[in-house]
């Protein structure tokens, strides 16, 4: 399209979000209108910026300057590869997020249904708004927007004291990053004054600033994005918010912190030093061995995704890592490799976490329960929401053939490759990371394997549950939209890392294409067809040809007869569904094999106990290490500076006139 | 004085002298009443020190500032402070925290302090009307005690208004007074600062039946 760039429309895409938001603010008592129409039509812009994002990649980057902004400093705007990618993201997962809105929202029961929907699309207007832009004014500014409409997301059910502290949290962490971007930011002008990216890519900074930069820009996006010990606020907001509030923050806000790192490393940040490598490689380590790791113990189903997301955003940042290490020593290749890495889980966990958000959603809402223990056997009353939660749960194990083996099977082919670095040292380190990720990649199955198990397997553990009502019509389409993008990231990897291409070209000047072309579209063989490869299509037809003539052999060639039983019984069929395997019981033996991992409070039965029971209760560390510390010391701080605050206005005015007189004799010409 | 001082800078100083003894007798006046009037006098004496200026130097945008002092400083507050201490009531005395004649000890002092601040930055300054920065100063640190030394809130908002008296006076002596901009909008502020705080006075009257500044303690968060 000559006339119209496709950064114009993304433009009007935003305008369109931030119209809808205003229409549902003031037609707020229409609640029809505001579930019916705006969410789908939300759903639309969506669908529209994803598409213009994949009409864009490969192309040129376009730029333009918005009037609105302060005078003499306008806001700088700029698509380039990278941001297609994240826009692309940002459009398809949030169309099915808003489809999934209209029914969620449209049951009658949400408190101000048009301040919701004003948040919700300022919300992804502003993120589309952080993609776009190319100064570090528009961007901190989209960047706080984004933050603030979450907190008012996160709290919609500000009623609540405990979503008021989970907000709190959000917001003071949300903070304390936003600080981290912009001395990042204000380090990467070089005290030259000029804001705009396209300054600071040519700004040649000292390798103690340039370095600075990077570790702040670890820290203010690691906040964002959950990086431990940045990652409190995670495991709070999303058991706080609405499901679909959830589904975006995690699905897509944690990847607008992966795209600032990204976009600041390896774009504006024009070098690369070997030990960020590690640094971010350590920081990824840490922070999904201990997501994962919290995800297994968890009885809450949105906690648990809660650390699965943390542990995901631990795998990109050890992605992240690899890249860098790589492109320092000039292994341009693997670089892309590695990038192609981050990106692809970029976009698998948008897909298939914003999946299992918006199914446990669904659960909620037929069930009003969260806690595991209570629940089971919902695959009978709700078959269309456990189907799709299967996908999503198969992506999230990283099993294949979905979107979740994907990238992380291309994560440990760029491992394989790290003993070609030349540096005996990281030689010998990095492979005891890729075991990890290795390790980690097992444990997210067992999470997984917990939450589809508990929820949707064996037998109902309340017999309320029976009444529980599968997803309506909107919410269905959600669903469907969702999975079908895990589905088709995962069997059609060739077709993505091709379009992938433009973006690592863009930052590292090497891609997978030259490889991937020779091959057929079926076949992903990053480095050489003899090294490794991987058919999806192949696996997918064996899985389905596997099952179905598994299937025809028992109803066939064996008896016929079928005999339906209790599930989960073990055999003894009076013991009734509260025997079955709970929550805590399936992750016992992690909590057994880790145990100083967690700070646990147990309380086990004694012998002679009248009224037995058991309980675990499962805390972060790092509350205790980190904050309460620091709160304590805030504490103290502020008893001691209480004093001065006496309540006397004549003091107060003393205290100014005091610092008055002494400031004019001590500061004379 | 030595004779070689032009009659407008002599007027000037006896304009600004004049805004410093009124400053004094606020700080001494227990009445109401008449420390507004004596608040409007001392903008009465502003507004002509200004006007000297304007005349003196034949700075168009002085003329404004002496009118606008005119009419907000000599007209407009005086009037809402009237109507304020006749229906919240308050003609009666204004008890002091120190004695008067403490305060006025202690203002002295202040007056001494503020010359000898003022003296090096006064020959910094080429204009007509520098002597009177040290004036001016001394204003400011008066309208700041006398906020200190007060228990009612009225007399602390005027004795905030005469401070703001003397940052013009400061203002102007230096350096002719600031941009018409900034001028206009320190204006604005006073008036509509003077509005919020005339609903205050109700909202602290209706809260606490006194306007004594002593109830705002129990507000304390402890």
């Amino acid at each position: 399209m000559p006339g119209l760039l496709s950064l114009d429309l993304l433009l009007v895409a935003a305008a369109a979000w931030l119209a809808l938001g205003l229409i549902g603010l003031f037609a707020s008592r229409n609640q029809a209108l505001v579930s019916q129409v705006l969410f789908p039509a939300g759903a639309l812009v969506g669908l529209l910026v994803g598409v213009t994002g994949i009409a864009a990649l490969g192309g040129d980057p376009q730029t333009a300057v918005l009037v609105i902004g302060l005078p003499d400093l306008p806001f700088h705007l700029r698509l380039d590869n990278l941001s297609a990618i994240f826009a692309i993201l940002l459009g398809l997962t949030s169309a099915g997020i808003s489809v999934y809105s209209a029914g969620y929202f449209g049951k009658g029961d949400v408190a101000g249904l048009g301040t919701l929907c004003l948040e919700y699309h300022v919300f992804l207007a502003s993120m589309l708004m952080v993609l776009l832009a190319d100064d570090a004014y528009a961007f901190m500014v989209a960047w706080e927007c984004m933050a603030l409409s979450s907190f008012f997301l996160v709290t919609t059910d500000h009623k609540h004291e405990e979503i008021r502290d989970a907000g709190f949290l959000y917001l003071l962490i949300a903070h304390i990053g936003a600080i981290g971007i912009l001395l990042c930011f204000g380090v990467m002008t070089g005290g030259a004054g000029d804001y705009s990216f396209a300054a600071m890519r040519t700004q040649e900074l000292a390798p103690f600033w340039t370095s600075a930069a990077f570790l702040l820009a670890l820290a203010g996006f690691g906040a964002k994005a959950g990086l431990v010990p940045l990652h409190v606020w995670l495991p709070e907001a999303h058991p706080a918010a609405p499901s679909p509030v959830s589904a975006m923050m995690s699905g897509v806000m944690l990847k607008t912190a992966i795209y600032g790192l990204l976009r600041v490393s390896f774009d504006l940040l024009h070098t690369t030093v070997w030990w960020w490598g590690v640094v971010a490689l350590v920081v990824g380590l840490v922070t999904a061995l201990f997501g994962v790791l919290y995800a297994t113990v968890q009885n809450d189903m949105k906690r648990l995704l809660a650390y699965s997301s943390i542990e995901n955003i631990g795998l990109i940042a050890v992605a992240i890592g690899l890249t860098l290490i790589f492109h320092a020593y000039g292994m341009d290749a693997l670089a892309a490799l590695a990038m192609t890495a981050v990106l692809y889980h970029c976009l698998a966990h948008a897909g298939f976490k914003s999946l299992l958000f918006l199914c446990t959603g669904s659960v909620l809402h037929a069930t009003k329960e969260r806690n595991l223990g209570k629940l089971g056997g919902l695959i009978h009353p709700m078959p269309w929401v456990a189907w799709l939660a299967l996908a999503g749960i198969i992506a999230g194990a990283g099993l294949p053939p979905l979107s979740g083996f994907v990238s992380e099977w291309l994560l440990l082919q760029g491992f394989l490759f790290s003993p070609g670095l030349p540096h005996p040292w990281l030689n010998m380190v990095v492979p005891v990371a890729a075991a990890l990720v290795v390790l980690v990649a097992a444990l997210a199955g067992f999470a997984m394997v917990k939450f589809y198990g508990i929820i949707f397997l064996g037998q109902m553990r309340d017999p309320a549950l029976k009444d529980a009502h599968d997803a309506g019509p909107w919410e269905k389409v959600g669903l469907v939209w969702l999975a079908l993008i895990t589905l088709l990231l995962g069997v059609l990897p060739s077709t993505v890392i091709l379009r992938l291409d433009a973006a690592t070209r863009q930052l590292l000047g090497a891609g997978l294409s030259d490889t991937l072309n020779e091959q057929g579209w079926w076949m992903l063989a990053p480095i050489s067809a003899e090294r490794a490869s991987y058919e999806p299509l192949i696996v997918l037809v064996t899985i389905a040809v596997v099952l179905l003539l598994a299937r025809w052999l028992v109803r066939t060639l064996f008896h016929g007869r079928v005999r339906r039983s209790s599930p989960w019984d073990c055999g003894y069929h009076f013991e009734g569904p509260r025997a079955q395997d709970t929550a805590e019981g399936f992750s016992q033996p992690i909590r057994r094999i880790f145990e100083p991992v967690f700070r646990m409070q147990r309380h086990f039965p004694a012998a002679r106990d009248k009224q037995p029971f058991y309980s675990v209760k499962v805390e972060d560390h790092f509350w205790y290490w980190c904050y309460l510390p620091i709160a304590r010391l805030a504490n103290r701080i502020s008893a001691m500076i209480v004093t001065l605050q006496g309540g006397r206005i004549a003091v107060y005015l003393m205290y100014s006139f005091i610092t008055l007189l002494v400031l004019l004799m001590v500061a004379r010409p | 004085m030595t004779p070689s001082i032009p009659l407008s800078a002599q007027l000037i100083n006896l304009f600004a002298a004049v805004i410093l003894l009124l400053a004094f007798a606020m700080l001494a006046q227990r009445r109401m009443h008449s420390l507004v009037n004596l608040f409007a006098l001392q903008g009465l004496a502003l507004c002509l020190a200004t006007l000297v200026a304007a005349v003196t130097t034949g700075q168009v945008h002085l003329y404004f500032s002496a009118g606008l002092t005119l009419l907000l400083k000599v007209v407009a507050l005086p009037w809402i402070l009237y109507r304020l201490v006749r229906q919240l009531n308050i003609k009666g005395d204004v008890e002091a925290l120190i004695n008067i004649p403490t305060t006025m000890l202690v203002g002295i002092g202040l007056v001494m302090v503020a010359f000898n601040v003022a003296l090096p930055i006064s020959e910094l300054s080429h204009t007509i009307t520098r002597g009177t920065l040290g004036i001016a100063l001394a204003v400011i640190m008066l309208a700041f005690l006398m906020m200190i030394t007060r228990q009612k809130a009225i007399s602390q908002v005027v004795g905030f208004l005469s401070m703001e008296n003397g940052l013009f006076l400061a203002a102007t002596s230096a350096t002719y007074g600031m941009p018409m901009v900034v001028e206009l909008g320190i204006a604005l502020d006073v008036l509509v600062g003077m509005i919020i705080l005339g609903v205050f006075f109700f909202q602290i009257r209706d809260q606490f039946d006194s306007l004594d500044i002593r109830h705002m303690e129990k507000l304390k968060d402890s």
